[in-house]
């Protein structure tokens, strides 16, 4: 193999995100004139995972827990307190706006509320023109109709939506032109922030067969945040769950919900009550009990232990590391082996 | 024995500017004493203006309870006097709502929240009332109850102002509770715990509960009996084991086999629903799900079918082919 062979090889290898020791903390402050910071919010504290090209890495955990946050540093819509986000090698947890320009063009974003997220004012035909304007793709003014068009087609609409406003629109059609819009500079990645949360049941599959397609199609790769975990058993390959600002277990999909190991992960699955009455009246589980501590003061020690059931007197003083518990399977768990 | 509520040809209409929409267009069940009823469906199915209906809580203008019969303790509630029907809100009829927050008051302490409701059913003095509030806190598993009383909602977390929610709904000892989405706004371990808490509240008490939601998995672990409803009308209604297992609707089976489960491996595509959900100020003479369905045949448009029985005792469905129709058919046809 020749060298420059070796370094392509090596960098299809390379996981397409990699994300090292994230931390963000909002500061909190008091007083108008002279601000003083009495405190932060540790929104993500001290996360690592990757992103394989072409997969879709489910996020998921309970409000609170830092998945968007960690979505919108991976976007750099947030500069991070501290850590690394190597997208295709390169650092961007710190880059300047200028280079977050061409950034934009491979990342882009489809957000979870259809109605907020697209310009009431705008025809659809301009809203999914402007990042083709924005990033100078496609400058003749013809063919990005034409490319309008097809993307609307592509995305299950007819192209005369393009002279439609927003709120001609069910909630569904509207997620359609969000997903257009994200696919309008051509991104190699999108992050999908809780984005077939506010559909309803039967429009729900549709939008996720929609989403398995394109991945297919255009060889994207997702980070899928989601907070229902059925349609992340169904969407994801791999799945890492948080729990206040920490990844708690990051696994095979399958393996995470066939096989959870963390008393957490093992409680959130038992919550979810499955729709099989016959499942459902064999079933007893002890809904766990308390609430989410407040991320401005988190418990000591791992994060989870006031509410965990197998919690030892060693789990309020050293915070966990994710170990390999088995091959792929990462565990932050003291107690479990 | 009788029941306890008896619902019959229920309608709702409310005047918008593209037209008139009949949100709830004659519909007809009964809920037993003691009995979890969920009524399932999608946004704009009618399940929500259906259940303030029962409570006569629909705006004026622009809605309006146009006919129907809703028979209540040997009484049609849509006759009584407001004062009357005051006296039933929150009285033999407890309510939980969507979004605690809205629906508490902000500016009043949780206490008296409580109190006020027993004073205005029950009379009575208020140290009696508080020694009752404090009694319903415990109930509904508030640690602290004496500290807790003397705080506002925005200092409670959104688990902590539903379970106060469910103490004030159960402050005048009901025989009914109406729950319109009562963990839709709450986290999965959250809605686990309020759920098994009014689960556990409605059976030891012997209260019949009517739950709305459209979390099909909430219903399958919870209801008794199941209303599932489209475009305004109950399409299909029996025991939740019967609509679980051999629905003969359409648009049920439909419904079922396009949720992803978690309990399954992944598979390789969804099965959704095609199409959008109707418009109700368009709709015609026919069945409103046969743009999407895919067993409609002529006769689909000529008129609306009825409720039926069909399949295991007990079971309704409004389709004119639901004899001929099962899980299976739908199966094979996809």
């Amino acid at each position: 193999m020749s060298a420059a062979a070796e370094i392509n090889a090596e960098a299809e290898n390379r996981p397409l995100v990699e994300v090292r020791g994230l931390r963000m903390h909002f500061p909190i402050t008091e007083g108008i004139i002279a601000r003083r910071k009495i405190g932060e919010v540790k929104a993500v504290d001290g996360v690592s995972l990757t992103i394989r090209r072409g997969e879709t890495l489910g996020l998921v955990g309970e409000s609170g827990c830092g998945k968007t946050t960690m979505g919108r540093c991976i976007l750099r819509l947030e500069t991070p307190t501290e850590g690394a986000i190597f997208y295709d090698g390169v650092d961007i947890a710190h880059l300047d706006r200028k280079s977050l320009v061409a950034l934009r063009r491979r990342i882009q974003v489809i957000f979870q509320d259809p109605y907020s997220s697209l310009n009431p004012r705008q025809k659809v035909g301009a809203i999914l023109a402007e990042p083709m304007k924005v990033h100078g793709i496609e400058p003749d003014p013809e063919r990005r109709t034409r490319r309008v068009r097809e993307l609307l087609s592509v995305c299950g609409l007819n192209p005369s939506f393009a002279d439609r406003y927003p709120h001609e629109m069910s909630g569904g059609q509207r997620q359609r032109v969000g997903i257009a819009r994200a696919l309008a500079v051509d991104p190699e990645f999108i992050v999908c922030d809780e984005a077939v949360s506010a559909l309803d049941v039967s429009i729900q599959a549709q939008i996720i067969n929609l989403l398995e397609d394109l991945r297919e199609k255009f060889n994207l790769t997702y980070l899928f945040i989601a907070h229902d975990l059925s349609v992340v058993r169904h969407l994801c390959q791999r799945v890492a769950v948080m729990y206040l600002g920490h990844v708690v277990e990051l696994a095979a999909c399958d393996e995470v919900f066939d096989n959870p190991l963390h008393p957490y992960t093992r409680a959130l699955l038992a919550a979810v009550p499955v729709p099989d009455p016959t499942v459902e009246a064999d079933r007893t589980f002890q809904p766990l009990s308390g609430e989410v501590p407040s991320p401005i003061n988190p418990p000591s020690g791992c994060v989870f232990h006031p509410r965990c059931p197998i919690a030892v007197a060693e789990c309020q003083r050293t915070p966990p590391e994710l170990r390999e518990l088995r091959p792929g399977h990462w565990v932050a768990c003291s107690q479990v082996s | 024995m009788p029941p306890l509520l008896e619902v019959r040809d229920l309608r709702t209409e409310f005047r918008t500017g593209a037209g008139v929409v009949r949100a709830v267009d004659g519909v007809s069940y009964t809920v037993d004493p003691g009995e979890t009823v969920a009524v399932v469906g999608e946004s704009g199915s009618g399940k929500s203006v259906g259940a303030l209906s029962i409570l006569r809580l629909i705006p004026s203008p622009p809605g309006r309870i146009s006919g129907g019969e809703v028979l209540f303790g040997g009484r049609d509630l849509m006759k009584l006097s407001d004062a009357d029907m005051r006296e039933v809100r929150g009285g033999e009829i407890g309510m939980v709502f969507q979004e605690p927050m809205t629906s508490l008051n902000p500016v009043l302490t949780i206490g008296r929240q409580i109190t006020e409701m027993i004073e205005q059913h029950r009379g009575g003095d208020r140290a009696a009332a508080e020694k009752r509030a404090v009694e319903l806190l415990g109930l509904v598993g508030i640690a602290d109850p004496q500290r807790r009383l003397k705080q506002y909602p925005h200092q409670l977390s959104g688990g902590m102002r539903q379970r106060v929610m469910i103490a004030i709904a159960l402050a005048c000892e009901p025989k009914l509770i109406i729950a319109d989405e009562p963990t839709t706004a709450l986290d999965v371990t959250i809605q686990a715990q309020i759920l098994e808490l009014m689960q556990k509240l409605t059976q030891q008490l012997g209260v019949a509960l009517i739950i709305i939601t459209h979390n099909l998995g909430i219903v399958a672990r919870y209801a008794h009996r199941v209303n599932v409803m489209y475009a305004g009308r109950i399409v299909e209604s029996g025991p939740a084991a019967a609509i679980y297992h051999t629905p003969h609707h359409p648009y049920t089976m439909a419904l079922l086999k396009s949720v992803p489960r978690l309990d399954r491996p992944r598979q390789a595509r969804l099965d959704p629903i095609e199409g959008q959900p109707p418009d109700l100020t368009r709709l015609d003479q026919g069945c409103a799900f046969r743009p999407r369905c895919r067993f409609a045949i002529d006769a689909c448009a000529a008129g609306v079918p009825s409720l039926e029985p069909v399949g295991a005792p007990g079971q309704l469905a409004a389709c004119f082919r639901s004899r001929e129709l099962s899980l299976d058919e739908a199966e094979r046809a996809a």
